[in-house]
């Protein structure tokens, strides 16, 4: 079984997911987010694009560490997905 | 009372006033912080839509019946999975002939098509995967589809533009598309590049309702006029301070009368001199009459993007709308006889359109 990252969201995300803590299988960053989107239709398009890619301006970090699609999640790891810090 | 409905940098304005009595005043907001490239109210339905870019979440169409109240978020304006390309932005969005039809245009150069009012839309394949879109360039704003003029009364035909690719027609309802710029001068390419069927500029163009086969162009540099359907264009810049601007307007009571606005381009985009005016034509671009009392005179360098004049009404009740990225919207009742300021500091103004 994959393992079930915790994942976190801050608003809007949250308020279309129903919430601000999600339990999410996946053992990549970019699994969890497909799954999540899957879970949750309301947020299709809004953290991966069509080509799955994680958007530009939206930041990935696992168990506090920035990290990317590729990035390897594991049993009871924390994901926080957040907009990105920008200007100046 | 006349609504007018501001996409911002920083959100959706409706404002409401009574165009020649008095100023307007801004009754709703929506999408604080996010950018509205276009709003529109359909007629049809009284629907309102419109076209947001969050900065962080990518490009979205929302719906709403009452622009105070919750907005839905709409489905289907995607580009298709397992290509490079992912939607940048929705620029226009325009009812279609046929009953629950509307049309969006957007980047990197996507038509969609909804028939339900705009709760869900599909990508027009055809056009997407036109054989020539390989050579398909963008301008300064990207590679958008920014145009969408339907035939009154005719779902089949349909004429869209994309800069810097130039007009597209359609006769089958978006089944099929040729490109139509035969006429078109882009000056911009090295005179002997110029006779390019597909690397054209086109800024806007707007459709005559009373004269269907007529259209005025503002180009990258000139302004045309189509008598046929676009299948042709013909330069009537002539008389104008710039051939530079971007949006068109036309009176849908008289297919010879239409409105530009001039600005100083291509590197500064602005107003010429200082100077704020509307140039309107009565003889179908013969020649071109300043229209600015009211609008400021001298050291007012402003930008009027492309979506951002609009008109409601027709003949001498002609109502105009502007606005500015420096946030002013200005208005006329009178067919730009004369103008007033009807808001000013908004955020930059992406579009203005009469509901």
């Amino acid at each position: 079984m994959p393992p079930m990252a915790r994942v976190t969201l801050r608003a809007p995300l949250s308020e279309l997911c129903g919430g601000r803590t999600h339990e999410i299988e996946g053992a990549t960053v970019r699994d969890v987010l497909f799954e999540l989107e899957r879970a949750h239709p309301s947020i299709a398009g809004w953290v991966l694009d069509e080509q799955g890619r994680i958007r530009e301006h939206v930041n990935i970090f696992v168990n506090g560490t920035a990290g990317e699609g590729r990035t390897p999640v594991g049993e009871t790891d924390q994901l926080h997905v957040l907009p990105a810090i920008t200007g100046g | 009372m006349t609504e007018l409905l501001v996409g911002t940098k920083k959100g959706l304005f409706r404002l409401e006033g009574d165009p020649g009595n008095g100023g307007f005043e801004v009754t709703a907001r929506a999408f604080a912080g996010q950018s509205v490239e276009y709003a529109m109210r359909d007629s049809r339905t009284g629907r309102y839509l419109a076209s947001v870019t969050s900065w962080f979440y990518g490009p979205k169409i929302w719906v709403a019946d009452d622009p105070t109240g919750e907005w839905e978020q709409t489905e289907g304006c995607v580009l298709p999975e397992g290509g490079e390309e992912a939607l940048e932005r929705i620029w226009v969005i325009a009812p279609g002939e046929a009953d629950g039809v509307l049309y969006a245009g957007g980047a990197p150069g996507p038509l969609f098509e909804s028939r339900d009012g705009g709760l869900t839309w599909a990508l027009n394949t055809p056009l997407w995967e036109h054989p020539t879109r390989s050579d398909w360039s963008p301008g300064a704003g990207g590679l958008c589809l920014h145009t969408i003029a339907p035939w009154p009364g005719d779902p089949k035909k349909l004429l869209v533009a994309i800069s810097a690719v130039g007009v597209w027609l359609s006769d089958d309802g978006g089944e099929t598309w040729r490109h139509s710029n035969t006429g078109i001068v882009p000056e911009y390419l090295p005179e002997d590049a110029r006779d390019t069927p597909i690397q054209h500029c086109v800024h806007d163009v707007r459709r005559s309702p009373s004269r269907p086969e007529r259209l005025f162009m503002q180009f990258h540099g000139g302004v045309y006029r189509s008598d046929d359907a676009g299948e042709t264009w013909l330069d009537v810049g002539e008389g104008l301070p710039s051939d530079f601007g971007f949006p068109v307007v036309v009176d849908p009571a008289d297919p010879d009368s239409a409105y530009v606005i001039p600005l100083i381009g291509a590197e500064d985009r602005t107003t010429p001199g200082g100077t704020v005016q509307v140039w309107e034509t009565r003889d179908a671009g013969a020649s071109w009459t300043p229209r600015g009392d009211g609008l400021p005179e001298q050291d007012a360098y402003l930008t009027i993007l492309r979506e951002a004049f609009d008109s409601s009404g027709e003949g001498d009740g002609l109502e105009l709308y502007f606005g500015a990225t420096s946030g002013e919207v200005f208005g006329s009742a009178d067919a730009g006889a004369s103008w007033t300021q009807v808001a000013d500091h908004l955020p930059p103004v992406y579009s203005v359109r009469t509901a």
